[in-house]
């Protein structure tokens, strides 16, 4: 596996909120440990699979890997260059090559703006295009994605919640970028939709080569669109291995119980499944439970589980996992 | 068995500013004594609006159910007086609804509101009541329940929330328990607790449960029939392993088409349906699928097809035969 074909490296990397309490005089009273040393990279083309519950960190990595986050420590390489050293206006060189796709289509377009300035905007902040060229590109941005451009002067109130996604990839190509950051794109649309969105994702990754980090909670998506997976709790990436692999034999007790709990849409397999049901909660990752972070719902919890963090490694080629008893 | 209720042509309107929306567009079904119905379409098909109107929860105005009959062990419910359509909400149908965030009142204490509909329905003491509602909430695998009746609902997480609103559900032995989506703001491994928990309550009490939800996966471990909505109207109804193994409306094969799924190891394109849900503020004269249905021919722009029996407890309302393609009479 050559460097060169790895297009972003992250390396334990670790984003502490502060809690604060105190009006004038802020004092801090605390953490919320949102990511906590993890390590992971993609390769240049591929779709990397982010999953985990609501509150495991997924999102604060998406977001701190193209610093809109500023991280507590730990480092974001992009090709060969370290993200989090960046002076501010090198980053912003470096952010035409990255971009994000968020999860809530309604909130994440200005509702004040026209869709054709929402998708020419960056091309007019990184100063690519200008006047007729931007009305060019944005129109040939919209057909790309399945919009009829003569929708530019329209406002995002007037789509639907599939159409305002497609604004949102439009707007997310718009600088050709490397790498896009797809933050739950699909969660809050509906069934028939969610297939037109993850189609036309695949569609234009075969189309420009694009690298997708690619973070939702829904398995059964993640599957289909990934080429690998790394599933997260608690601040943490607990496994991480290629798609099949990773689906056909889960060795982490909570990438397994993740995976039992995922229901299928077909009665003749639900009869035959087993269920894992695990108990309690997730806790709360201000207070993060000591040695391994799932221990206090894990079914197979030992004492060395609570005295011991488990060390993060390679049980077979390419397959991550960080557990005493595998 | 015999049916425990039986819904007959249900229509629910709201008069909105834009115009009158047409929710539910005379649906009929019937459920019996213990069996457990799956109710599944994409936001606003009117899944949710026929079950709040069987109970009269629809605010009236701007609601209205303008057509249909709702029999229930004998009387209608959509004829009966307030004081009757009470007696029988919460004690004999209940419900469970989508959002366990909101659907509590902040400022009652957890053991106020468990003990609430079992003096006003059984006529319990206080005492007995609160008794009852610490057997209800460990039925429901609240961890040290007698210490929580005190608690708000802000000091529960979503997960527990959703199982106090189940044991509330289930108070007073209901004969139906309806849910709404009731775990669709819950993660995955609390789902499979709520499921879990469902299930075994069901078999214990020998209630009917109707699930309403938009997750095919969900139903297809716990229903015995499904009823597939677009659009206000159902247009396919059969056994669960009938619908998934043979299902004979183009919406239903898009919906199973569209969903990845967990033990799939081919790659294959998702089978999208291509456009958008109708807005419901005419009654369509024809198929509401039509426009985006890939099978849809001239009748399906002139006439709406009606629910007709196409096989063993089989019904769809198309005019196509999927299967062949040839057109039905």
């Amino acid at each position: 596996m050559s460097d060169n074909n790895i297009l972003l490296r992250v390396e334990n990397l670790v984003k502490y909120f502060p809690i604060t309490r105190g009006i004038i005089i802020q004092r801090q009273i605390g953490a919320v440990h949102a990511v906590d040393d993890i390590s992971f990279f993609i390769r240049r083309g591929e779709t990397f699979g982010l999953v985990g519950e609501s509150g495991c960190g997924k999102s604060t990595t998406g977001r701190t890997v193209l610093q809109l986050y500023r991280p507590t420590s730990g480092h974001v390489f992009f090709e060969d260059t370290d993200l989090t050293t960046l002076k501010p206006e090198k980053m912003r060189l470096m952010r035409r090559r990255m971009q994000m796709i968020f999860q809530d289509p309604y909130a994440s377009l200005n509702p004040r703006m026209t869709v054709g300035e929402i998708v020419g905007e960056p091309l007019v902040v990184h100063e690519v295009a200008q006047g007729a060229a931007v009305e060019e590109r944005v129109d040939q941005l919209l057909s790309l994605v399945g919009l009829n451009p003569a929708f530019s002067n329209r406002y995002p109130h007037e789509f639907s919640g599939g159409q305002r996604q497609r604004i949102g990839v439009a707007r997310a190509l718009a600088l050709q970028p490397a790498l896009i950051v797809c933050d739950e794109p699909i969660s809050a649309l509906d069934v028939s939709i969610q297939a037109q969105v993850v189609n036309l994702l695949e569609d234009l990754q075969g189309q420009f080569g694009l690298t997708y980090l690619f973070i939702a909670h829904d398995l059964s998506m993640v599957r289909h669109i990934s080429n690998r997976v790394a599933v997260m709790y608690l601040g943490i990436i607990v496994e991480l291995a290629n798609r099949d692999e990773l689906y056909s034999h889960p060795l982490h007790p909570y990438t397994q119980a993740l995976m039992s709990a995922v229901p299928v849409a077909d009665p003749l397999v639900e009869e035959k499944r087993h269920r894992i049901i695990l108990e309690g909660d997730v806790p709360s990752p201000v207070n993060p439970p000591s040695g391994c972070r799932f221990r206090t719902r894990c079914p197979l919890a030992r004492e060395i589980c609570a005295e011991k963090v488990p060390e993060w490694r390679e049980v077979s080629p390419m397959h991550w996992v960080a557990c005493h008893m595998v | 068995m015999a049916d425990l209720l039986e819904v007959k042509g249900l229509e629910t309107r709201f008069k909105t500013r834009d115009g009158m929306v047409h929710a539910v567009n005379g649906v009929s079904f019937n459920i019996k004594e213990g069996e457990t119905l799956g109710v599944v379409g994409e936001s606003a098909c009117g899944k949710t609006v026929t079950m709040l109107s069987l109970l009269r929860l629809i605010p009236t105005p701007p609601g209205k159910i303008a057509a249909g009959t709702a029999h229930f062990q004998g009387s209608d419910l959509l004829t009966m007086t307030e004081e009757e359509i009470r007696h029988v909400r919460g004690a004999r149908i209940s419900m469970v609804f989508q959002d366990p965030m909101t659907s509590f009142n902040p400022v009652l204490t957890i053991g106020r509101q468990l003990t609430e509909p079992l003096e006003l329905h059984l006529g319990m003491s206080q005492a007995q009541a609160r008794e009852r509602a610490v057997e209800l909430m460990r039925m429901v695998n609240i961890p040290k329940a007698e210490d929580h009746l005190n608690d708000y609902p802000h000091q529960f997480s979503g997960g527990m929330r959703q199982r106090v609103m189940i044991a509330m559900a289930l108070s007073c032995t209901p004969q139906v328990l309806i849910a709404d989506e009731p775990t669709t703001a819950l993660d995955v491994t609390i789902q499979a607790q709520i499921i879990e928990l469902v299930k075994r309550l069901r078999d214990e009490i020998g209630m009917a449960v109707i699930w309403i939800t938009h997750d095919l996966g969900i139903i297809a471990g716990l229903a015995k029939r499904v009823l597939v909505m677009y659009a206000g109207y159902i247009i396919e109804e059969a056994p669960v392993k009938e619908l998934y193994g043979n299902p004979l409306h183009p919406y239903t094969l898009g919906l199973i088409g569209s969903l990845p799924r967990l033990d799939e190891t081919q790659r294959r394109r998702l089978v999208s349906i291509d456009g958008l849900p109708p807005t419901l503020y005419e009654k369509p004269n024809y198929c509401p699928f039509a426009p985006r249905c890939t099978y849809a021919y001239e009748r399906c722009w002139k006439e709406n097809p009606l629910l007709l029996p196409v096989g063993v407890d089989h019904r769809a309302a198309c005019w196509v035969d999927v299967k062949s393609g040839s057109h039905r009479e």
